[in-house]
């Protein structure tokens, strides 16, 4: 009986967090759209690349946007992120665009030379 | 303690990349006793998330290690004081330290970086120097001084 309610719980959170991953990279028209974390560094950049790039090769997306909303720190590890996508989208006329990020964000963005590649909305 | 050091502290942390917020948010409680603006708490923030990154990926090749932070903040003039920033590897150390703090230099394309960690570091902080030697591993001393000063007074 506790097996079973244990399972039941463990499915339950499975489910929560699989809801949060559709929530956080969502594709309208042939846009994907990237909900950044709060925090982006080295740490959390495998993983949203590796969801990013899944989503890029099952859906056939043409542009991304990145939604800095949440986003309160952001390092260089950013912008390879980024980059990584650009050229990965580039090749079929697809467009990068940052969108919702904070003041300081947004200067990083254009004093690292980013907005040759990205459009900062 | 000497001089005019008003504080310091030493983290020793293995090299995973776990411990790149845990750094930073230990470099930002340090100064933030001092009346700084949010900026500059920022980019000292964004400053030891880069050579702590870099330490854990490219002087122990995502393989594990141990890293050392050692901050010490100076008292400069009555109104301002300097924060020192020592990051230290013992890992494969860098062959040629002027060609790595080019922008856009980079060893590790295929793990996705920009190369633009040394100049995030150089804009961050007043004073960036890179001490390092092969397979003996890497210290990114960095400086920066604090203008407004201790609230206690
Ligand atoms: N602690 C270190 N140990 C060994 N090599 C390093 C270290 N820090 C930096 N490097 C070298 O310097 C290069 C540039 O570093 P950086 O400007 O941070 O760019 P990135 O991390 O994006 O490659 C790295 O690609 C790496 O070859
Ligand atoms: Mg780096």
């Amino acid at each position: 009986m506790l097996v079973l309610f244990l399972t039941f719980l463990i499915l339950r959170r499975e489910d929560r967090q699989m809801e949060a991953k559709t929530r956080e990279y969502a594709i309208i028209d042939n846009y994907l759209c990237i909900k950044m974390p709060a925090e982006v560094d080295h740490h959390k950049a495998a993983g949203i690349r590796e969801c990013a790039d899944k989503m890029i090769l099952d859906d056939k997306v043409k542009n991304i946007v990145f939604d800095f909303e949440d986003t309160t720190f952001m390092d260089s590890s950013g912008l390879g992120i980024i980059i990584g996508r650009y050229r990965k989208i580039s090749c079929f006329g697809g467009k990068v665009y940052a969108v919702n990020a904070n003041e300081r964000i947004t200067r990083l963005l254009t004093t690292s030379g980013m907005t040759s590649i990205i459009e900062v909305l | 303690m000497e001089g005019n050091v008003i504080n310091k502290i030493k983290l020793e942390f293995e090299a995973v990349s776990e411990n790149e917020a845990l750094a930073r948010v230990v470099a930002a409680a340090f100064i933030a006793g001092l009346n700084i603006t949010v900026d500059e708490l920022e980019d000292v923030k964004t400053a030891v998330s880069e050579a702590v990154t870099n330490a854990i990926i490219h002087g122990y090749k995502e393989c594990g290690g141990t890293v050392i932070m050692d901050a010490v903040l100076k008292r400069e003039r009555k109104e301002a004081c300097l924060l020192s920033i020592d990051i230290c590897d013992t890992g494969v150390g860098i062959e040629d330290v002027e060609r790595a703090m080019q922008p856009m230099f980079t060893t590790g394309l295929e793990n996705e970086r920009s190369g633009m960690g040394f100049s995030f570091m150089e804009a961050f902080m007043d004073k960036v120097i890179v001490t390092s030697s092969l397979n003996m591993g890497t210290v990114v001393h960095m400086e920066k001084c604090l203008k407004v000063y201790d609230k206690r007074q």
